[in-house]
């Protein structure tokens, strides 16, 4: 037991130093996406989003059109259907989205957030379509910059590239070069060095998001409404699950070229599907379920909702139990499928 | 088998697909010896010593260490080298010593390592920017991190120049004198001949010869090789000598190196470019196999 520490502490040093002294690549890591955050702030700086969005809780056999309610027509408004009023509210409260309107109720009522402007305009929309009158529910909550919402995605995907690549990328060039080769001829095994691999990249990732995210909240003044310690228990536990899913991808392969082509089709899903850029509310639902497959999506959704709502992490059961099996599921295929050595 | 035995390998054979690399290999290793695999390229050096290293699993056959089978704990008693390793980069020589070391239950002084392979001058130097010698010396020092019983080199030689090779060689004499047991595979002769207390001899997977080496050609030859220009071939025309042209020499076998003398200047030879050498492990190959070690 403790000669197997003794080689995971020393592999995991090893590898740390090559990362560390790697300077242009480090330089990279740091300085890559804090432009990112800035740029995307500086690009959604304006007055947002022109289109309305408008969530609708309807009968499931009504379709949401003008049969429902001659508001439903508006080609301008993006409607689309939510299922329970408790989990559209807080959206309205937060202004990701712009009214919620629930034909379910009695009388049918639509909520809006009084300190939301597009919500004002879109009741004088409803009191001038002509359909049946609703009834009117006041909500509040004050508006959330884009560039609060958009940070913790652009970090966490940013933070997924590093777990994906960096790791995948690595150990494909060591099979490649013959270095494992090497250590297959030492008393090292196959989990202690992938444990390795993965401490090292987990240290190292975690340092360099610290800092990322130390200098965007200083430059952008970021939303922080829960507790750090949430944060950092989160945000390890997503990269976790990304790195076990590099080692994965890395197991056996022996080319660059390949390793490269398979990371990015599973990282241009997750940059798409998983709300890095945008809410995946009203997307269509078999998006959705993809997205539940990719830690990304939990990682996501969990630290925005520490960040954002100030939620702890007894609420966040869901995410970081999806975040903890991936992690389990990931690291042991990793370790059966993994070889020393090309074939 | 004996108690003198460290190495035993019975009937080794391996299949790659299509490709049959060992094709029944049958040899022992005596403790404390260095014991050679020669050949040329391809022969199914490699593949035997990585086989005898624990890290390819035969198609058949066995390897015994010390009357056991290869077992969990073969790894940290036997050192390798092999023919090319990478290090990992950005590391310093020191700091690779230290982690191989790490990874080992019984470890010898890291200082006694550095002094052994003459380390000393560039050990905080980034192991990428190490000659082709300073990189041999540092893998054998990892080979011997563990202070083994067993030290496998897989073509340790290949690439250096001549100077670097000799001081390559010094140092696998020091750790013979320590008792070390060493297997060793080459296609260099010299290397063969003067570090192998025994060798055989392999082609296309199989062995062709086996014993001391000095012996080996002292069976097979009786006489010396004569090398003169080829130019000097004509002259030859009346002469009880007869030679063989190889490239630009012509070369000369014969028992009687006094006698062949004198009548190369009875010839009218010019004996300014004559050379004498003995027999070598590359004429046994030829020999043996019809052909030459790098065809």
């Amino acid at each position: 037991m403790k000669a197997s520490l003794r080689r995971i502490a020393a592999a995991a040093w090893a590898r740390s130093l090559e990362f560390v002294r790697d300077r242009s690549s480090l330089g990279w890591n740091l300085v890559f996406p804090i432009l990112m955050v800035i740029g995307l702030a500086f690009v959604f700086s304006g007055p947002g989003q022109p289109l309305f969005k408008v969530a609708v809780i309807a009968p499931a056999e009504a379709k949401l059109d003008a049969s429902l309610h001659p508001f439903l027509d508006t080609p301008q408004v993006q409607f689309y259907r939510e299922d329970s009023r408790d989990a559209a509210l807080p959206k309205v409260q937060r202004h990701r989205i712009d009214l919620l309107i629930d034909f379910t109720a009695a009388p049918p009522a639509y909520w809006v957030n009084e300190q939301s402007p597009k919500g004002a305009l879109l009741e004088r929309l409803i009191a001038g379509s002509g359909g049946a009158a609703l009834h009117r529910e006041v909500t509040t909550g004050k508006s959330i910059r884009y560039v609060d919402w958009v940070a913790p995605g652009v970090l966490g995907m940013n933070m997924m590239f590093a777990c994906l690549f960096g790791i995948g990328y690595v150990i494909v060039r060591y099979r490649k070069n013959g270095y494992l080769k090497r250590l297959n001829a030492t008393p090292l095994r196959a989990f202690e060095f992938l444990l390795a691999q993965l401490l090292s990249r987990l240290a190292l990732i975690l340092v360099v998001n610290v800092l990322v995210f130390g200098a965007c909240r200083l430059l952008l003044g970021l939303r922080m409404e829960g507790s750090y310690l949430d944060l950092l228990v989160v945000v390890t536990l997503g990269a976790f699950s990304m790195i076990a899913m590099g080692l994965v991808v890395s197991a056996r392969l022996a080319s660059e070229e390949l390793a490269g082509g398979i990371l990015n089709v599973i990282s241009t899903p997750m940059m798409v599907v998983c709300g890095v850029f945008f809410s995946m509310d009203g997307a269509p639902r078999a998006l959705q379920i993809a997205a539940d497959f990719f830690p990304l999506t939990h990682l996501l959704n969990a630290a925005r909702a520490i960040m954002l709502d100030g939620t702890g992490l007894a609420q966040l059961g869901y995410p970081l139990g999806m975040m903890a099996l991936m992690s389990a599921v990931f690291l042991g295929l990793g370790a059966v499928l993994f070889k020393w050595r090309q074939d | 088998m004996n108690s003198e035995t460290a190495l035993e390998v019975r009937e080794l054979v391996k299949h790659f697909k299509q490709v049959k690399a060992v094709n029944g290999l049958s040899f022992d290793v005596k403790t404390g010896t260095c014991f050679g695999l020669f050949g040329p390229n391809g022969a199914g050096k490699s593949t035997t010593i990585e086989m005898c290293e624990g890290l390819l699993t035969p198609t058949s056959g066995s390897i015994r260490y010390r009357g056991e089978p290869l077992g969990p704990r073969y790894r940290e008693r036997v050192g390798i080298q092999f023919q090319s390793t990478a290090l990992q980069d950005h590391l310093t020589v020191i700091e690779n010593l230290r982690f191989f070391s790490a990874l080992y239950p019984v470890r010898r002084s890291l200082d006694e390592l550095i002094a052994l392979c003459r380390l000393e001058d560039f050990l905080d130097r980034d192991s990428r920017k190490l000659s082709g010698g300073q990189r041999q010396r540092l893998l054998l020092a990892i080979a011997l991190v563990n202070d083994p019983e067993l030290l496998f080199l897989d073509e340790p030689t290949t690439g250096l120049d001549p100077q670097a090779r000799r001081n390559f060689w010094d140092l696998v004499r020091d750790i013979k004198a320590a008792g070390r047991t060493i297997v060793l595979t080459t296609h260099y002769m010299e290397e063969a001949y003067l570090l192998c207390d025994e060798i055989v001899i392999v082609d296309a997977g199989q062995i062709i010869a086996r014993g001391v080496p000095s012996q080996l050609l002292a069976e097979h030859f009786n006489d010396s090789v004569l090398e003169v220009p080829a130019a000097e071939a004509p002259k030859l025309a009346g002469s009880t000598l007869v030679g063989t042209p190889k490239g630009d020499t012509l070369e000369i076998q014969t028992p009687d190196v006094n006698a062949a003398v004198a009548a190369l200047l009875a010839a009218g030879v010019s004996l300014a470019q004559l050379r004498i050498r003995p027999r070598t492990l590359e004429d046994l190959f030829i020999e043996l196999t019809g052909r030459g070690l790098r065809e």
